[in-house]
């Protein structure tokens, strides 16, 4: 498994469980004691880490290469599931993925990011980058969710839209643009789950939703802290006071009121335990459909204008 | 001979040099084709280089004098004023940033808003100033752009925003990336109630601002040679690792690939947009 450098006083104290363990088996001698005390003080020390982490290090779990992408989840949490492509003008963009399905019998439509764990899959899923033609995709999905009367999860997991020339020839800044304006008036509920990087406008592309849920480890952030810190401070180095100043951790966000919960991880991070992170969503998603089935539609839709109308900090001058 | 093809034919002059004790804004350097000129030819002709053409970028007053009908702006919204609710803090403070471009441009916001006369008509208007933290979007900016199209949808006519931003305000964190979403859903509703919006992309105008009003317009127009782009060109070099093409992201670029209705030169803006929200509005 993939270490991260603040795991490393863990990874000291299971090396030496190991050592012990060898010895013991070849030695013949009982150390059973001395391992069991060891392993309390690597799980206490565990406990202790991730008591406190810093943006930085909350950064490095949310891009974690085992980090449940959005098609694991889908696995997980749906009864069912039958993935829709296309974007019906260019191609599909396998950086977006969506499709019908079934949780716990309720039909939905589910769109999400897609990143990939090897070099292979992230150059298919373009590192869960996309282009316009998948917001394009998204778009139709959504639209298609509210013709059928389907309510929409939407799984956020990108270091932002693509930034190349193709991207741009077509379009960028319209296809994100236009989803934020389309999604904004849809009549069906939209629930967004921040499941790892929440990367500036190519994350909010497909996050205009009544209730915004973040993993306890994931981040949402308007720039990267490497792209602010090598534009403000002059010095990609600084990403990791960048990220501080940014304030882009789930209680962060939840704080500002960007986010409305947080959901709980498991020790270490979600890729320890997928079917945990997967359950804890699924639940949040049984309770949200439950609630959103007694809400008519026009108040759904005044609902999610009203969350993002509300978005300000101001302060008004009187001497004018 | 006229003064600037003179100019053309003798060596450049070095405006500089504190002998000659020439006011050095009785002259200036067009950044495009490197020839000098007469402050007064410039301004004369609207800011945009005799010569070649290239168009400078201009202050929100400049834009709005040659626009509209004189002296008929009045502006809306004007006290409201930013706060640094993060206690962000690069190489300066976020307050101390906001103080500073405050005093600079004497205003208290990247963008004005308010109401113009375009030869009789009254539109609702917003422009905005990249002289400010680099026109940069953040609660103060939505909100104005926001209240701007509530107006709109209150009194019923036609809304022009002139865009100039390098996108969202970092200082602000998540809440000016909020803003994106908030300009676009209200511009949804202006989209329903069938007024007519038209956008000006001037230069530069990137990021989230790009990703969302500016790329909304019933109508999109573009002064020439102004950078449009989601990315800005450093980023996508480092991403891809390759120099662009000359003219990439550019007004022109963006017209050929139907991401703009048209490429307006200065001169013709006014008519232009004048004959535009008349066949708009006619219709309805």
């Amino acid at each position: 498994m993939k270490l991260l450098d603040f795991e490393k006083p863990i990874v000291d104290l299971n090396d030496k469980i190991d050592d012990l363990k060898r010895l013991s088996e070849e030695g013949g001698v009982d150390l059973s004691n001395e391992i069991a005390k060891i392993k309390k003080k690597a799980d206490s020390l565990k406990k202790e880490i991730y008591k406190d982490l810093t943006p930085s290090q909350v950064i490095q779990i949310a891009r974690h290469s085992l980090r449940p992408d959005t098609l694991q989840l889908i696995k997980y949490i749906c009864d069912d599931f039958v993935e829709l492509h296309g974007d019906r003008a260019f191609r599909d963009d396998p950086s977006i993925i969506g499709g019908l399905a079934t949780i716990k019998g309720n039909r939905v439509m589910v769109i999400g990011h897609q990143k990939g764990h090897d070099t292979k899959e992230n150059i298919y899923r373009n590192f869960g980058m996309p282009h316009p033609e998948g917001y394009r995709k998204a778009l139709r999905l959504m639209k298609l969710a509210e013709k059928f009367k389907l309510p929409i999860i939407t799984f956020i997991d990108t270091p932002g839209a693509y930034p190349g020339i193709q991207a741009e020839e077509r379009g960028q800044a319209e296809a994100i643009a236009r989803n934020l304006k389309e999604m904004s008036a849809l009549n069906v509920p939209i629930i967004t789950f921040v499941i790892g990087e929440g990367g500036s406008g190519g994350a909010l592309g497909v996050g205009v939703a009544n209730k915004v849920y973040m993993l306890e480890y994931a981040i949402y952030s308007v720039i990267s802290p490497e792209g602010c810190a090598s534009i403000l401070f002059r010095d990609a180095k600084k990403a990791s006071i960048a990220a501080e100043n940014l304030k882009i951790t789930a209680t962060d966000i939840v704080g500002l009121g960007v986010a409305d919960g947080v959901i709980k991880e498991p020790l270490g991070g979600a890729h320890n335990d997928v079917d945990f992170t997967a359950n804890s969503i699924k639940e949040v998603i049984l309770t949200e459909l439950g609630k959103y089935k007694k809400i008519k539609a026009d108040k759904i839709m005044k609902e999610r204008y009203q969350k993002f109308r509300s978005f300000s900090e101001f302060e008004t001058d009187s001497l004018d | 001979m006229s003064i600037l093809e003179w100019f053309a034919n003798k060596e450049k002059p070095k405006l500089t040099s504190t002998k000659l004790e020439i006011p050095e804004d009785l002259w200036v350097k067009c950044f495009s084709c490197n020839d000098t000129i007469y402050l007064k030819d410039l301004t004369n002709n609207l800011k945009v280089c005799p010569k070649c053409n290239y168009h400078f970028r201009i202050s929100p007053s400049e834009r709005l004098s040659y626009i509209f009908d004189k002296d008929s702006f009045k502006e809306t919204e004007k006290n409201l004023k930013p706060i640094d609710f993060l206690k962000f803090k690069d190489t300066e403070k976020y307050s101390d940033r906001i103080k500073k471009a405050q005093a600079k441009s004497k205003a208290n916001e990247a963008i004005f808003t308010g109401t113009a006369v375009l030869k009789g008509m009254m539109t609702n208007v917003g422009v905005m100033n990249f002289g400010f933290m680099g026109g940069s979007m953040g609660s103060v900016v939505g909100e104005k752009v926001t209240r701007l199209i509530e107006m709109a949808l209150d009194n019923k006519k036609p809304l022009i925003i002139f865009t100039a931003s390098g996108g969202a305000r970092m200082q602000e964190g998540i809440m000016s990336l909020m803003q994106m979403a908030k300009t676009s859903a209200a511009l949804d509703k202006l989209d329903k109630a069938k007024i007519p919006y038209i956008v000006v992309l001037c230069d530069p105008t990137t990021g989230g601002t790009s990703a969302s009003f500016a790329m909304l317009g019933d109508i999109i127009m573009a002064e020439p040679g102004a950078l449009v782009s989601f990315a800005g060109p450093r980023v996508i070099e480092q991403t891809i690792r390759q120099k662009l093409p000359p003219g990439f992201q550019r007004s022109e670029f963006l017209l050929e690939h139907g991401m703009a209705d048209m490429v307006v030169p200065r001169k013709d803006l006014r008519e232009t947009l004048y004959k535009s929200l008349f066949m708009l509005s006619a219709a309805g």
